[in-house]
């Protein structure tokens, strides 16, 4: 039983010389899969936010009035520019992704810069908000949906924030920490400020105007 | 107890550049980045959560032995069987199955160095041990009661500090067990040989893939659960609280639809090991190597659509009763054909049995106990009548100890050669197998005629006409308890006094027994090329010299 197999083996050890591989530290090996990592990340990212989409949804359907009798009305202006800047940041963010491609720090910094702005200026007004309004945490089920789901959405809209903070900073320590051909930390806090974007709009939908 | 891991002098020639060329002790107890040690540090770590919760069982036992609340007081009762049935979940089948054989596993099978974020991979492992630690401790404030399902409002008037502790733990070890997920899934997808295609792979690469997609749709829901679950608890919010217009029904749902694929992902790896195991000790090819693949995939999709079989008594509506009933009796589709692939794939071999088979064999036929008892759960009249009985009870411990557990030891008899370097000791291996499987039979085999009888589950005191059936149970439970100590003393002893192993012990074909044992430190000084399928034996000489040249 043992003899036969043990040639199988060696044949395959000895294939495998006439292949050169470097031995190299494992990581410099293979392509870089950081971005498909982070799509994976999201994909959970999704389903955590998709349950609590559908937990809301079916507390909504349940309920025989949506939301429940002596909700004040949600007021729409703010939370409208609120939306109009996060979309259009989405957009001001692409254009440091161009810019690095063209091996533009400048530009990077600039629109990175210009879009965490917007962040915090999206943050600030949340805030704004959550003190004009007129329920609180406890008042109903809609009251507490309400502000878990915005509330979970804008600690997300903190994390895309610090992590252009984070590739401003280091932008700026070493000017060619970023250039046109390695810039995972840039394209990364794009992807994920993309993603957050898309939540928004979907929780905009079903808090404000379903 | 690790000293003994060193590397032959061939891995410190292979990376000069890697400044630690040795495989230090220190490396196992502290933040290391190589798959191998995670893995080996899982396998531990995890294997002291089942003595704990192991414990925690014989608590259980010892108390019902007689049908008085005699031994612990029922506060205690309840918080200990929320305690077995939290550690046994998650910190000892998960992190065994998914952390520690996925771990050690995948780079070496597919020829890679590594896995694809080792660094996250490290992280992942670390945030188990604070999650038990927390566990454990609660004990100090008053665990948790309201069993691993937790379900308001029940979870929201017993024991809050415990409560609060347990989401909390429970959310760390969600949140390892997805960074788990998201670096099996792209060290499966990206990172195999050039030589080795999706159909050459494996079949534990294909149980992972299946796990992992697991592990990323649906543990993200528990989390979501878990959230809302803490506000009621610590803010007073009123989700899942019908006092204050929530619904309780909702968290179900949510903990379902993460807590039934997680049945998959504590059962899926063991699927994948023991197709490895199979056609090795059976000196076969695998039966159906397409058939056990894409079996998985179909596992893995049919897993998240049928959450609700758990909550006929609910209050579920009858259509929908109906579709889950329906989805969860063809999950028994996938799970048959691979029961009889690896019949089959037995089926004339030259079967070897020793210890990993053997648990190989205890794992199929305890397995498809539990399978047939899950088609009769299926069922909604039947569901309905032994709900909450120690039917129950039987049903998942076939399922998780006779299918998961026994695919454990499957797997750690099997690579041990491997991964420790030594083989362990045959004759103590077989003892712990006759023990394990006749202490496992004679506890829950019983349990299915006390839930058949109406005893039910999660009580301390039961009726006395229960108790001839239950002191079996209980007299079984301790003959498993006694079934680790053979296992332990052979597994210790030989990690440090086993005879030397050779790097490939079963003469079997797939890439891990490519390198030495225990494998060095990136794993291979070349790296291999696939000329066989992984399970190419008894293939005639001709053909395989044919396979080669070609």
């Amino acid at each position: 039983m043992q003899g036969s197999i043990d040639n199988k083996n060696q044949s395959i050890q000895i294939s495998g010389t006439a292949e050169t591989v470097a031995v190299a530290h494992g990581h410099e090996e293979h392509p870089d899969l950081r971005i498909f990592g982070l799509f994976m990340f999201l994909v959970a990212e999704s389903a955590l936010f998709i349950g609590l989409f559908v937990a809301y949804l079916t507390f909504r359907a349940v309920a025989p009035v949506w939301p429940p009798e002596g909700t004040p009305k949600l007021e729409l202006l703010l939370p409208g520019i609120n939306t109009v800047i996060l979309i259009s940041s989405s957009l001001v963010i692409h254009q440091a992704d161009s810019a690095i491609k063209k091996n533009d720090v400048a530009g990077l910094r600039k629109w990175f810069g210009i879009t965490a702005l917007m962040g915090i200026v999206f943050l600030c007004g949340q805030v704004y908000e959550y003190m004009h309004l007129e329920f609180g945490l406890r008042t109903n089920l809609f009251a507490s949906t309400f502000y878990v789901l915005t509330g979970f959405h804008g600690l997300h809209v903190m994390v895309g924030v610090m992590l252009m903070l984070a590739v401003l900073w280091r932008s700026i320590k070493s000017a060619d920490h970023y250039s046109s051909d390695s810039h995972f930390g840039v394209e990364a806090a794009e992807i994920y400020w993309h993603f957050v974007d898309v939540i928004w709009i979907i929780l905009f939908i079903l808090l404000y105007l379903l | 107890m690790t000293a003994n891991i060193s590397l032959p002098p061939v891995a410190e020639q292979a990376s000069p550049s890697h400044g630690h060329g040795e495989r230090r002790w220190q490396d196992f107890f502290t933040f290391n980045t190589d798959h191998k040690v995670i893995g080996i540090q899982y396998m531990v770590m995890s294997f002291f959560f089942y003595l704990v919760g192991g414990l925690l069982a014989e608590g259980i036992r010892t108390e019902l032995a007689t049908p008085d609340p005699d031994l612990v007081d029922p506060a205690l009762y309840n918080s200990m069987f929320t305690m077995h049935a939290t550690i046994m979940i998650f910190l000892w089948i998960v992190p065994a199955g998914t952390g520690a054989f996925a771990n050690y596993l995948i780079p070496l099978m597919i020829g890679a160095r590594d896995m694809a974020f080792p660094k996250l991979n490290a992280v992942a492992f670390w945030m188990l041990p604070p999650a038990g630690i927390m566990l454990i401790g609660s004990f100090y404030f008053g665990t948790a009661q309201a069993g691993w399902t937790s379900y308001p409002p029940l979870s929201l008037t017993t024991a809050k500090v415990g409560e609060a502790i347990w989401i909390f733990s429970l959310l760390l070890g969600g949140t390892s067990s997805i960074l788990g997920g998201i670096n099996f899934m792209t060290t499966i997808l990206k990172m195999r040989v050039p030589s080795m295609g999706m159909m050459q792979m494996p079949l534990f690469c294909w149980a992972m893939i299946a796990t992992s997609a697991l592990i990323l749709i649906a543990t993200p829901i528990l989390a979501g659960a878990l959230i809302l679950l803490s506000f009621d608890l610590l803010a007073g919010t009123a989700f899942f609280n019908p006092t204050g217009g929530g619904h309780p029904v909702v968290y179900q749902h949510m903990f379902w639809f993460y807590s039934h694929p997680a049945v998959y992902i504590m059962v899926l790896p063991f699927f994948g090991i023991i197709s490895e195991v199979i056609p090795i000790h059976s000196r076969k090819p695998i039966f159906g190597y397409g058939a056990i693949a894409y079996s998985s995939l179909a596992i893995s999709f049919l897993g998240l659509i049928v959450w609700a079989h758990h909550m006929f008594t609910s209050g579920t509506p009858a259509w929908l009763r109906m579709f889950f009933m329906i989805t969860t009796m063809i999950i028994a589709v996938p799970t048959g054909i691979k029961v009889f692939g690896w019949l089959a794939t037995m089926w004339g071999g030259k079967i070897s049995l020793n210890s990993p088979m053997l648990f190989a064999m205890g794992f199929l036929s305890t397995f498809v106990v539990g399978g047939i008892s899950g088609v009769m759960l299926a069922a909604v009249p039947f569901d309905i009548h032994v709900h909450d009985t120690y039917f129950v009870v039987a049903h998942l411990h076939y399922v998780l100890f006779g299918g998961s557990v026994f695919g454990i030891f499957t797997g750690i008899y099997h690579w041990y050669p491997k991964a420790i370097g030594r083989m362990y000791s045959e004759f103590w291996g077989r003892v712990h197998f006759v023990m394990t499987f006749v202490g496992f039979n004679v506890t829950f085999l019983p349990m299915h005629i006390l839930g058949l009888q109406g005893m039910p589950r999660r009580i301390a005191m039961y009726a006395p006409e229960f108790q001839t059936l239950n002191q079996v149970c209980t007299w079984g439970s301790y003959l498993l308890a006694v079934s680790t100590v053979p296992f332990l003393i052979n597994a210790l002893w030989c990690w440090f006094k086993g005879e030397k192993a050779p790097d490939n012990p079963w003469n079997a074909l797939t890439f891990e027994w490519m390198t030495s044992s225990p494998p060095e430190i990136e794993n291979f000084e070349v790296l291999p090329v696939l000329t066989t399928g992984p399970y190419d034996y008894g293939v005639e000489e001709e053909e395989k010299l044919a396979t080669v040249a070609g």
